[in-house]
Parts: structure tokens; sequence; C-alpha cells
């Protein structure tokens, strides 16, 4: 494989990473839209747009006119990207400070994603290539930590509901 | 250059309608949602070329959140309305979703002859081991012991097996996903499609209000540590001592599916009314 390909390659990986992220911060957002827990929905929402321009940088960086197609073979590490949090990350009643927990553990697993790239056997370009977006990553980790001294942290039994929407009676 | 993110190919969010979805959050069935419509995409099929039929229950409101077409239906009673839009609409794809519910329990008989028909249906069920919609109630993948305020102590009675019942009545194709991984989830509806006969996928999808430790799933799920038989013997076998947390294909029939065509051909609508007709009396 020649580095260009190597190169656009490594650049596919990386969008599908942020758009993958994008996708679910939004989804996130939407079900908490759903359960009336507007304060954290606008966070989610935030992050998704975060995420998206992330991706719209690598497509301008790239000339990319339109969604590269991935290798057909490819697959991440894990069961989704690592920038991409778990389905089941989610509770109705969660805070601020919850989602940005998610966000900051997404970030850090991307920082680690570019890093052993950077430090693996990739040809010097895709290698530079990871070590500036890892360099990135670690910005945001930095930025997120930053937001969540910020906003307070939640007390012991935040979870718990007096009139729970689900109950078994 | 701000290029919207757009592509020429089908993507998931063609298959996603603007209704958004009533689910609890961090509920499995959202990550069910979007596996089918990314294995929608992948097919490149075309939403108004496929049919989403569902019964009742949490897992039964999917159709409403695709753009394909749907049919809400009767508790438990899915895979009769998707079998008979297979017969009368071949060309389309239909996908049938329910729970452990509305599947096995209510629909447990239609289950069987919808495996032994060996229509060509996906038949993709989220099974959480409890009524969630209903508020909690064992159904019959809920563990003999899981005590509740509605079943204190639990109920006693032995899980139902979806797996080995469907190989036991005919089904063609048999697979496990897991709602914590989406990609993977994806990969083996759009297998499920691609297989002729009756495909039946088993999604274990956490309620994460009424089973909360169902959260433990993602760390008790593995790959089948085997590849596909086509051998329903030896499926037989690894299915009755699955762990019930094998994720893949674990079994892959080549029974011919049953044809409408063949059906029609051996009585057209004018010839059943005839032999109905009433007869004059002299």
């Amino acid at each position: 494989m020649s580095l260009d390909d190597a190169y656009a390659e490594f650049m596919q990986r990386a969008y599908a990473m942020e758009l993958e992220a994008t996708e679910r911060y939004a989804q996130f957002a939407e079900q908490l839209d759903t359960h009336n827990n507007r304060e954290v929905a606008k966070l989610f929402r935030k992050l998704s747009e975060v995420e998206a321009l992330h991706a719209r940088r690598i497509l301008d960086e790239m000339g990319w006119a339109s969604v590269p197609a991935l290798p057909p073979a490819f697959a991440w590490d894990g069961e989704e990207g690592p920038e991409t949090a778990p389905f089941d990350a989610l509770h109705y009643l969660m805070q601020p400070w919850h989602a940005l927990e998610i966000a900051l553990r997404c970030e850090q697993q991307a920082q680690k994603f570019f890093e052993d790239i950077a430090a693996g056997s990739a040809p010097q370009g895709v290698k530079a290539a990871a070590a500036e977006m890892a360099g990135e990553e670690r910005e945001h980790v930095r930025l997120i930590r930053e937001w969540m001294q910020k906003v307070p942290r939640p007390a012991a039994g935040w979870d718990e509901d007096p009139d729970p929407p689900h109950m078994s009676e | 250059m701000n290029a919207p993110l757009v592509a020429s190919a089908p993507q998931a969010k063609d298959f996603k309608s603007d209704y958004k979805p009533v689910w609890c959050p961090g509920c499995g069935d959202y990550s069910v949602l979007a596996a089918i419509t990314k294995a929608l995409a992948s097919l490149e099929l075309r939403p108004e070329n496929v049919a989403v039929v569902s019964g009742i229950g949490c897992s039964s409101r999917i159709p409403a959140y695709t753009t394909c077409y749907g049919f809400h239906g009767v508790h438990g009673r899915a895979l009769p309305a998707a079998t008979g839009l297979k017969a009368a609409r071949p060309e389309l794809t239909v996908l049938v979703a329910s729970g452990d519910g509305d599947g096995y329990s209510i629909g447990g008989n239609h289950f069987l002859h919808a495996c032994r028909r060996n229509v060509d249906l996906t038949y993709i069920v989220m099974d959480n081991h409890v009524y969630g919609m209903t508020k909690g109630q064992p159904s019959p993948t809920t563990e003999p012991d899981w005590s509740s305020k509605l079943a204190p102590g639990g109920t006693g009675l032995r899980e139902f097996h979806p797996l080995v019942i469907a190989l036991a009545s005919g089904a063609n194709f048999i697979a496990r996903a897991f709602s914590g991984d989406p990609n993977g989830c994806a990969a083996l509806i759009a297998q499920a499609v691609r297989h002729p006969g009756f495909s039946f996928v088993e999604v274990l999808s956490p309620c994460v209000t009424f089973r909360p430790e169902q959260r433990g799933w993602k760390s008790a799920v593995h790959p089948a540590p085997v590849a596909p038989t086509d051998d329903p013997g030896r499926a037989a076998r690894r299915l009755m001592t699955d762990d019930g947390f094998n994720i893949g294909v674990l079994y892959q029939g080549s029974r011919a599916p049953f044809r409408a065509e063949k059906a029609r051909a051996m009585a057209g609508v004018a010839e059943l009314a005839a032999g109905f007709a009433l007869q004059e009396t002299p």
C-alpha cells in the first residue's frame, strides 16, 4: 500500500470515528429531550456539533466531497469506534457532569487510539498525522476536564426518584 | 469548504423516521433500531421496498421509527401479518420486530409455525427477559429465580430456549446478537436478510429500567467460538449447551423457502371461491 493510500485509509478511519461520535451524541440528545432532561440534552447536542465539526474538517482537509467508504473488511478493535459512547451510558436523571464524564472517557479513548497508531508500525506520514490527532484529543481531554470543574458534581442519590415513571406496583 | 455530511450510497439515516423513540434512556432497543437502519443501508435497499411488521411491546414500536412501510399489529401476531404480506408481495423485504413476551408467549405458537413454514422473513426478537412496557412482569425467558415485586422469589419456571425451539421447528437461519454492539448486530441482521427462508435473530437487548443488572451483559457476551454450521444435529448440540451469550450465526440451513407463487399456482382465488359457491336448489 502506498503512503497516499495508507494515509487516505487512516483519514477514513478518523472520519468514521468522528461521525459515529456525532451520531451517538445526537441520539443521546434526542433520548434526553424525550425524557424532558433538557439541560443534558442541550449538552449532548453541543457535543454532537463539536464532533461534526471535527468530521467536516477531515472532509475539507482531504478534499472529499462526500462521505468516504471504509474498506469492506474494516472493523474497530472494540465493538464501536473509540470515541463512541456506549448506548447504555444514559440515565434519565443524569446531570451535565455525567454527560461530561462520558465525553471525557470517549476523548481519552480517542487519544489512546491515535497514540497507538503513532507508536505503531504505520508509514511515517500516517504516524505523524496520528500524533497530531492524538495531540488534538489530548487538548479535548483538557478542555472537558476544565468544563467539569465548572458544573456541580452530582450529590449521592442523584438517581433516586421519589415518583419514578416506571414502578413495579 | 463546508461539505455536507452526505453520501451517494444509502445511509442509515435514510431509514430513520422523524418520530423520536420514547424508550427509556439507555434501552438496548435504541441500538437495535440503529442496527436495523445500518443493515438496510448496507444492503442498499430503499425504504419503499422494505416493510417492518411488529406486534405489541417496547420493541414493537420500531416500525414507526423507520421510513419503511410499517404495520404495528396485534399482540403476538406480527408473524402471521408478515407472512401474509410476504405471500402477497414477495418482492418486498419483510422484517418482523418483536420482544420475548410478544414473540415467545403471546405469539409463541406463531413462532413455531413461522419457523416451520420457512417463509422468507427476518424475525428480530429483542430479548430482555422481562415485560418492560407493562412494568416488569416475568416473561418466558426470565430466569426462574429472578425475584421482583411482581414475582417474589421468582417464578420457579424453567426458561424458554428460543434458539433451540427455532431450530427444532425448522428456522433456516439462527443467530444471536447483542445490542451493545450495534455494528455487529447490523452485520448479523444484514446476513439474516440475505439468507433465504425464515431467519431468526435473537438480540440480547437490556432493559435498563426493570433489569438494570443486564448492563453487565456487555462483559458476558462473547463471539461464538465455532463457525456456523448447516448441520441441524451439530447445531442442536451446540445450542443445547449454549451459555446464552454466544454471539454470531449459530445455524445456516439450506431448506428451500416457502414460495407463495407455487401456492398461487396450485389454487387461484376464483377456483377457491367456486368451491364455496352456493348450489341452487332444484
